[in-house]
């Protein structure tokens, strides 16, 4: 899931400018999983910014809202009257949800809540880990589960760098060394003799350096 | 100091050792401020970080939390979800401009009846030496 966390609100709200009317508009999916933009900070928000701006002098009407997922337009028409209303509209959805309604209401400016940070999974309560870049040709059957372009801070397809010491990453000391946790698991499946066999260099054009992707499935176009 | 300013405080309780000392004082006539307005919930963990901003946003001086022990809580863990999203709301309150200090939380013991109304009486005078809610 695509994991984000909510910016401060001294940024949020010199983003308010001269809007009068303001929607915080959260959404139910991926932020909300991960506490940063679901409809409870939605609330929250909207409530922290009108008390914010009251104590500025500069009294707001903010609102709240949040849809289901605001990557897909047939969500955001839930909330098309309320985006009516407003002058401007905070999304505390991910970056994809924040172009999302800029696009599908482009009379509006749509302005971001969140930073979207990476691709991960909750590990514990509270805690948020990376796990995926999104780079466009998986290799996670060579590597017993464990990606090496994510969890790698060089990338290495190969084995690690000369800087893996106790099993932990030279870049950071509180980072498991991924080729250690490849190793690790390729041993304890009995597959470790797929190290053996040399990755050449990684094509980087599926992932973001080859620009812009998309995907195109004719067989579920209408 | 605002001499003719009377601080008006939100306090959630919990129904076990966060709430019972206030019975207790109740019912043993040891006088206390008359500033705090009580909201009883089953658990302190059931206290959101909502319900705290907007306690502030509707005009409370102070909030407070009176909750179970963290290590002795009733529902197990209610008193240190509170304790989390009270620490939480107060960063919240000081990028908003707040004074965090108009929120705290206290544990409880079951019977600590007069360290309640101490600690009402503290909070009482500490919210009065910060003034009004700022929003008001």
């Amino acid at each position: 899931m695509i994991i984000g966390e909510q910016k401060p609100v001294e940024e949020i709200k010199n983003m308010l400018g001269d809007a009068q009317r303001i929607l915080v508009l959260g959404c139910g999916t991926c932020v909300a999983v991960c506490m940063a933009g679901g409809e409870k900070e939605a609330a929250l928000l909207a409530t922290a910014l009108r008390m914010a701006t009251k104590l500025d002098g500069q009294e707001k009407e903010i609102r709240d809202y949040t849809v289901q997922r605001q990557c897909e337009f047939e969500y955001n028409e839930n909330a098309a009257e309320l985006i009516e209303w407003a002058d401007l509209i905070v999304s505390i959805a991910c970056g994809i949800g924040v172009q999302t309604v800029n696009e599908q209401f482009p009379a509006k400016r749509t302005v971001p809540g969140l930073n979207t940070t990476f691709l991960g999974r909750p590990d514990t309560q509270g805690i948020w880990v990376e796990r995926c870049q999104a780079c466009g040709n998986c290799v996670l059957d060579l590597t017993g589960g464990v990606c090496p372009i994510a969890r790698c801070a060089k990338s290495l397809l190969n084995g690690p760098c000369g800087g893996s010491q106790n099993g932990k990453c030279e870049v950071n000391a509180e980072t498991d060394c991924a080729w250690q946790l490849i190793f690790d698991r390729l041993s304890a499946l009995g597959m470790v003799d797929l190290l053996m066999e040399n990755q050449p260099p990684k094509d980087w054009s599926t992932s973001r350096d080859g620009g812009l992707r998309k995907i195109v499935r004719e067989d579920m176009q209408l | 100091m605002n001499t003719t300013f009377e601080p008006q405080i939100t306090a959630f309780t919990c129904r076990y050792c966060g709430g019972v000392p206030a019975d207790m004082a109740g019912s043993r006539h040891l006088a206390y401020p008359p500033n705090i307005k009580i909201i009883a919930l089953p658990c302190t963990g059931k206290v959101d970080a909502q319900y705290l901003l907007s306690a502030f946003e509707q005009g409370a001086d102070g909030v407070c939390i009176f909750a179970c022990d963290p290590d002795n809580c009733h529902h197990i863990s209610g008193s240190k979800r509170a304790a989390k999203r009270v620490a939480f709301v107060q960063s919240l309150l000081q990028q908003i401009g707040f004074e965090p200090e108009r929120l705290e939380i206290f544990h409880m013991g079951l019977g600590q009846a007069e360290e309640f109304v101490c600690i009402i009486e503290n909070m009482t005078a500490r919210i009065r030496e910060l003034g009004p809610n700022p929003l008001r």
